[in-house]
């Protein structure tokens, strides 16, 4: 019953994580219809880009935590977005208008670069940073068996929470979410009333990029080390949760990628590590069985 | 509509000089914290070093490749936009069949012309390989228009079903073929079967998927597979039973004694390219001919409207499942002769970068364009390959040119997405519009 409740808290912490990447993949998609494929990748980078800030901050003694921890996320951040408008820019926006599959294979494409060019610029050996938040929280005990939550996983979930509601709101209440909304169902329509639509589509890849970044730094701090080929695996993972989820839905890619975190937690415990991803693949292959767009995603309109 | 492009593009070099600074400012941004910085381990510790001299020679190198780059776009497009609008003639039918029939007469020829040079041989049969599965593939995405992003989980069941045949019962190549090929064909359908209901990104993932979920049990299932070891010397296929060795078993015949020749190590080279290149021929032709067959329409016209085709009450399930059988059957014949051809398989093998790369050659090519497939195998299979003298920077180099390709061409180098038959008079209304 502990190890349960420990495998739980462990899944929680994981789905917040890919819900969070997922979140990337659901706000492109929306907006223009399409998978980013390179989204996996950004966070990739994010995930370096806070190995080395974290070690820029030792290296000047910076050790208060809530400052350091600031100071990488808003780097990340930055520099992040950076990348994400880049790959819209390049990979995204000379195709805008042609076969859906052109910027599916420019994505790939940017998607081996990226990895290719960390690889090459940081090396290929696995970075490890030292702990950055010990300790934890001790809840319960039974039968020799401790059930801790960790600092860490409280961060992640307690960040998970707050930038969830941030994007609620900004999503249905702020005029920038609006213009969003509006570009998601008629593109054409939206830019004839006045409003950019190439720069609303940008500012939504610097968005998911920037939710990609915090995904990045936050497993930089749980896992304690980084390797260029992260980007792949949670790429597909956070992707499969939005796709279960229904692609398009805000929640949907949270509900999806929480589903995805217990299913990996439990299954890895209880059953087989190994075929953990042949497990999350088999629900997601039976969840669209039964409902073709996901879990909270809506029907697709049949025009005939 | 190019004029309106190239008004817009048309700049003073003052116009220039901003738009190269503000990309050279974009390069810093990005250069910052991959090229500028870096952690290195030091007795156990990560320490940042700095690469402020490449962290410029990047962005200097952004700045004037921005510069020329820009500069050469411009003078292209206000040359053209000078000249009068010439009505571009249209590749016709005729132009690609004489291409399609010189590109066949040089790949025959090939190994006649450099019947010495192992290397290059070597690197066209691995391009047919790629030519194939691009034909297989171009059957579920080009003609039917079902994303296919696991296609090489079909490419893996040909090759492990070729290999565990053997490996288990004796069976030769030949022997093994045909059942690989139905075993694929068994396995598009048990993936067909579940997501017919699904479209576009959703068929995409569980694709991607299941071509993981192949991958994953390969990887674990060692009593089957051999785990991540691969299973190992599994025989080259033989010409009508004559086996390409230099000393048979007792009471057989070897290729090179049978004909009376001296033993060559090529021999098998150049039989093994000849042998992909009629498998490859026959799924060419054998697609071809299904294009022509009311099964090939209906993938078409499935490409086009699924809501029409369920309208016209055609059994759309059906459809879908044979594009995937076909498509997976092909697949797996490549497979076996990837199999007999290495002599050795891993999952390694068999990851998602392949199939990436296979749905990369059937977009590049122009999707539904038999010969597109061949131009794009050539380029993607010979980037790399030429690249190998920057060995590290060559799939950097790999997927920088599918960006600037897609980008450049983003109907593929053939587009042709034409119905193979159309009505005449739509034809001249469509022509029109």
């Amino acid at each position: 019953m502990a190890y349960a409740l420990q495998q739980l808290i462990n899944g929680l912490t994981l789905g917040a994580v890919y819900g969070l990447i997922a979140i990337g993949y659901t706000m492109v998609y929306g907006i223009i219809g399409m998978i980013n494929f390179a989204h996996g990748d950004i966070f990739m980078v994010s995930a370096f880009i806070a190995v080395t800030a974290f070690t820029l901050l030792a290296a000047f003694d910076i050790t208060s935590l809530p400052l350091a921890l600031t100071a990488v996320l808003i780097t990340a951040i930055f520099f992040t977005s950076a990348y994400g408008w880049a790959v819209e820019r390049m990979a995204y926006r000379p195709l805008r208008g042609s076969t859906r599959l052109a910027p599916l294979i420019s994505a790939i494409g940017m998607s081996i670069f990226l990895q290719n060019m960390v690889q090459l610029t940081q090396g290929a050996r696995v970075k490890p940073i030292p702990p950055v938040l010990e300790g934890g929280i001790e809840i319960w005990q039974s039968g020799g068996f401790t059930v801790q939550i960790s600092w860490t996983q409280i961060m992640i979930v307690v960040v998970t929470i707050a930038l969830m509601v941030g994007f609620t709101w900004l999503i249905t209440q702020t005029a920038f979410g609006r213009q969003q909304r509006a570009c998601e169902q008629d593109s054409t329509m939206t830019a004839l009333l006045g409003i950019n639509v190439d720069r609303t589509i940008s500012a939504t890849f610097m968005l998911g990029a920037a939710l990609a970044a915090v995904a990045g730094v936050m497993v930089t701090v749980y896992y304690g080390v980084v390797d260029f080929f992260i980007g792949f695996v949670a790429g597909i993972k956070a992707f499969t949760a939005a796709v279960l989820g229904g692609i398009g839905s805000l929640p949907g890619a949270m509900l999806g990628g929480l589903i995805i975190g217990l299913i990996e937690a439990f299954w890895a415990a209880y059953l087989s590590p190994e075929y953990k991803d042949v497990a999350t693949f088999a629900i997601l292959i039976l969840v669209l069985m039964f409902r073709p767009s996901g879990l909270l995603g809506r029907p697709e309109v049949e025009k005939v | 509509m190019s004029a309106v492009i190239i008004a817009r593009h048309a700049r003073t070099p003052a116009e220039r000089f901003k738009d190269a600074a503000w990309v050279a400012f974009i390069a810093l941004l990005l250069g910052i914290p991959m090229v500028g910085l870096t952690t290195v381990d030091e007795g156990g510790a990560l320490t940042v070093q700095t690469r402020f001299g490449m962290l410029g020679a990047f962005v200097g190198a952004s700045f004037v490749g921005r510069f020329i780059f820009r500069w050469i776009i411009d003078m292209v497009r206000n040359r053209r936009a000078a000249k009068p609008a010439v009505a571009k003639a249209d590749r016709t039918p005729q132009a690609v069949k004489v291409i399609g029939w010189a590109v066949l007469g040089a790949s025959i020829a090939l190994p006649i012309v450099f019947s010495d040079n192992r290397y290059v041989i070597d690197t066209a049969t691995t391009v047919l390989i790629y030519v194939m599965l691009g034909w297989g593939l171009n059957v579920v995405v080009g003609l039917a228009g079902l994303l296919d992003l696991g296609y090489v989980a079909f490419y893996a069941v040909g090759a492990y079903t070729y290999a565990l045949l053997f490996s288990h019962f004796g069976w030769t190549f030949w022997e093994a073929l045909l059942v690989a090929g139905a075993m694929a064909a068994a396995f598009g359908i048990l993936l067909g079967y579940p997501i017919l209901r699904l479209r576009g990104d959703y068929l995409a993932i569980v694709t991607l998927g299941f071509g993981e979920i192949i991958r994953v049990i390969l990887v674990n299932w060692t009593e089957l597979s051999n785990g991540p070891n691969g299973i190992g010397s599994i025989p080259r296929p033989t010409l009508f039973g004559l086996p390409f060795e230099r000393n048979p078993a007792e009471g057989t015949q070897s290729f090179a004694t049978f004909f009376g020749l001296e033993f060559s190590g090529m021999h098998r080279i150049v039989f093994l390219y000849y042998l992909i290149l009629v498998l490859a021929l026959l799924t060419n032709v054998f697609v071809a001919r299904l294009r022509k067959l009311p099964v090939g329409r209906a993938w078409e016209a499935l490409r086009e409207d699924e809501i029409a085709c369920k309208a016209m009450g055609m059994n759309v399930t059906n459809v879908k499942l044979s594009a995937f059988a076909i498509g997976a059957m092909l697949g797996g014949f490549a497979g076996v002769f990837f199999a007999a051809r290495q002599g050795f398989i891993s999952p390694e093998s068999f990851t998602f970068t392949e199939s990436a790369t296979i749905l990369a050659i059937v977009v590049l090519g122009g999707m539904g364009s038999q010969l597109g497939v061949v131009l794009a195998a050539l380029v993607l299979v010979l980037l790399p390959e030429l690249g190998r003298n920057f060995s590290e920077y060559r799939m950097l180099l790999f997927g920088t040119a599918m960006v600037l390709i897609m980008v450049w061409k983003p109907g593929g180098l053939l587009a042709s997405r034409e119905p193979t038959i159309r009505l005449k008079q739509a034809a001249i209304k469509g022509g029109e519009a």
